[in-house]
């Protein structure tokens, strides 16, 4: 697609496009070859001197047992926010499609969480499940659990996922929404003639003619779990008990400040680097396309 | 509706409150608790109505921050995280909008080369460029300023590509009038264009003041001055946690104040903030 009428100039679209170029070329292409060239040396322990390694710095990553918890880690944690924020807010979704009265009320109460930082979204959800002061572990003491996300690995990922699903459900419920509401009515209409009922029309109609909404968030979800979700991790566990909650974008993080060691860091962004390509490409080859060039 | 059943109507209102209710209740907590004294919230007798600590509080938060951190008043770091997204907001509009001007507009060699440049753009996330980014930065004396925090975060291929995507909608003979009248580029741009691109404009900015608030990594590494942190830096600051002396009510008086001003711009904007949230991700 392309205009009939346009300008001619030989030089303003160049200075149009200077401040994009040279921000660009600065801040994502000179580092992002600078991580790719990295990940290859190898620094000595004061960081006065590096080699050229070859693949050393990944071979020495599939190494770790820790890389691979990470990975884990990862999986799990985006399956299960997954899961939850799209269930949730597809229910919520279905219901607030009906005509209600305060509709629009619901709608503006369910979607203002998007707002609120990760981080802050973290601090929320540990004040609530604090081993000592929070005010639901009291219950669930009660009930006899020791409930302790600060020393317990699975308490702290069920805390992970409870924030970071909290954040998410109202995206997700904001385009299940208006999914629900391109579905022609003729259709449902039709099937309510034939004799199906709301929850068979939903699983035989509704919800297939959903599946590129549903698809889409999916990728959605998972993105923001591998790379928003630091903020919350950094805030509620700091990765831990004993790294069990780090996911593959705080050990970049962890192992580049903490530990020192910017080849295995700059390894691991190379790798993340690919991982978001590939999801960005499921994107938009199944997904909408975005671009028509 | 297809057949008007009362039990469906009563179970949605009934989903939905709940829905409502357990969306509510972790920021009903961080109010109650904003309103409550030390001691009360350590010893876990929080009740679930507000105290009579809300002044105290706000005030110590604002103005004084906490007692054992480096004690930097939770007012200047709103300052700060203001400066940040509005830089953040403006910044990303302003050379996005120039950008989609200039692809759409004119014919030049490497146009569809500049078009792809900014896009793959999409797919390097600071979270995966993190410490070349950061050297880049230290090396340009950068580390500790607003530039800084700012510029590295307005590069991005999703403000070009809405405004690209909008100006592909503007009617041919809009620009063809223009030219008939003897108008030049710059001419157009200012008089035809901008007017007509006033709400994408906006929606694009609710968007951005959010995602540049909300900042968590990226000022996490460049700040080291306590003067330069923003509010949801200085919130993870307050929380120490092994140790029983985070003073949790002006902890959670800072993370109602740090959730303030992107919620409101959310409930009273909506329209926009929803029509930018489709249209970012279209």
């Amino acid at each position: 697609m392309e205009k009939r009428a346009i300008f001619s100039s030989k030089t303003l679209p160049y200075l149009l496009l200077l401040p994009q170029l040279a921000i660009t070329f600065i801040f994502f292409y000179w580092p992002a070859s600078q991580a790719i060239w990295q990940s290859f040396l190898l620094e000595d322990a004061f960081g006065l001197s590096s080699e050229f390694v070859g693949f050393e710095n990944y071979r020495t990553l599939f190494e770790q047992p820790e890389y691979y918890r990470a990975m884990v880690t990862t999986a799990v944690f985006s399956t299960a926010v997954a899961i939850l924020s799209l269930s949730c807010a597809l229910l919520l979704a279905s219901q607030a499609d009906k005509q209600l009265r305060f509709g629009q009320g619901y709608k503006t109460l369910l979607i203002w969480p998007y707002a609120v930082a990760p981080a802050i979204a973290g601090v929320l959800w540990i004040f609530m499940f604090h081993p000592t002061l929070g005010m639901v572990s009291r219950p669930i003491k009660t009930m006899g659990i020791d409930w302790n996300p600060m020393l317990n690995a699975n308490h702290a990922m069920i805390l992970l996922v409870f924030a970071a699903t909290w954040k998410q459900i109202s995206y997700n419920f904001l385009f299940f929404l208006a999914g629900l509401q391109a579905i022609p009515k003729s259709v449902i209409e039709a099937a309510a003639i034939d004799g199906a009922g709301p929850l068979r029309r939903f699983w035989t109609i509704v919800f297939p003619l959903l599946s590129p909404t549903t698809f889409f968030l999916i990728v959605v979800t998972v993105v923001y779990v591998f790379f928003e979700t630091f903020g919350t991790i950094d805030a509620v566990t700091g990765g831990g008990p004993a790294g069990q909650t780090t996911t593959l974008v705080y050990k970049v993080y962890s192992d580049g400040r903490l530990g020192g060691d910017l080849g295995s860091s700059a390894a691991q962004s190379v790798i993340l680097m690919l991982i978001v390509i590939g999801l960005t490409a499921i994107q938009f080859r199944y997904v909408e396309r975005k671009v028509q060039y | 509706m297809v057949e008007n059943r009362p039990y469906a109507k009563f179970l949605a209102y009934l989903v939905l409150t709940i829905g409502v209710i357990i969306v509510a209740f972790p920021v009903y907590l961080a109010v109650i608790a904003s309103t409550n004294d030390s001691a009360t919230i350590s010893n876990g007798n929080m009740s679930l109505l507000p105290g009579d600590q809300a002044g105290v509080n706000y005030y110590r938060t604002l103005f004084q921050g906490t007692a054992r951190t480096s004690g930097e008043a939770v007012g200047s770091m709103m300052v700060n995280s203001f400066i940040m997204a509005m830089g953040i907001a403006f910044g990303k509009i302003l050379i996005s909008i120039l950008s989609a001007f200039a692809v759409v507009y004119f014919n030049f060699p490497f146009r569809k080369t500049a078009f792809w440049i900014i896009f793959i753009t999409l797919m390097l996330p600071v979270e995966v460029r993190i410490y070349p980014t950061y050297k880049i930065v230290a090396d340009l004396g950068m580390l500790d300023t607003y530039t800084g925090l700012i510029l590295p975060l307005i590069a991005s291929a999703t403000g070009t590509l809405l405004f690209r995507q909008f100006f592909m909608t503007v009617p041919d003979e809009l620009l063809e009038a223009s030219k008939i009248d003897g108008a030049g580029a710059f001419r157009f741009f200012k008089d035809t264009l901008i007017p007509l691109s006033i709400t994408t404009i906006a929606a694009l900015f609710v968007i951005q003041f959010i995602y540049g608030w909300n900042q968590y990594l990226w000022p996490l590494l460049i700040t080291t001055k306590s003067s330069m942190q923003t509010v949801v830096i200085g919130i993870k600051k307050m929380l120490t946690t092994q140790d029983v002396l985070t003073e949790w009510q002006i902890a959670m008086t800072t993370a109602v104040l740090a959730m303030l001003p992107p919620v409101l711009v959310v409930i009273f904007m909506q329209r926009l903030f929803v029509k930018g949230l489709v249209e970012t991700e279209k």
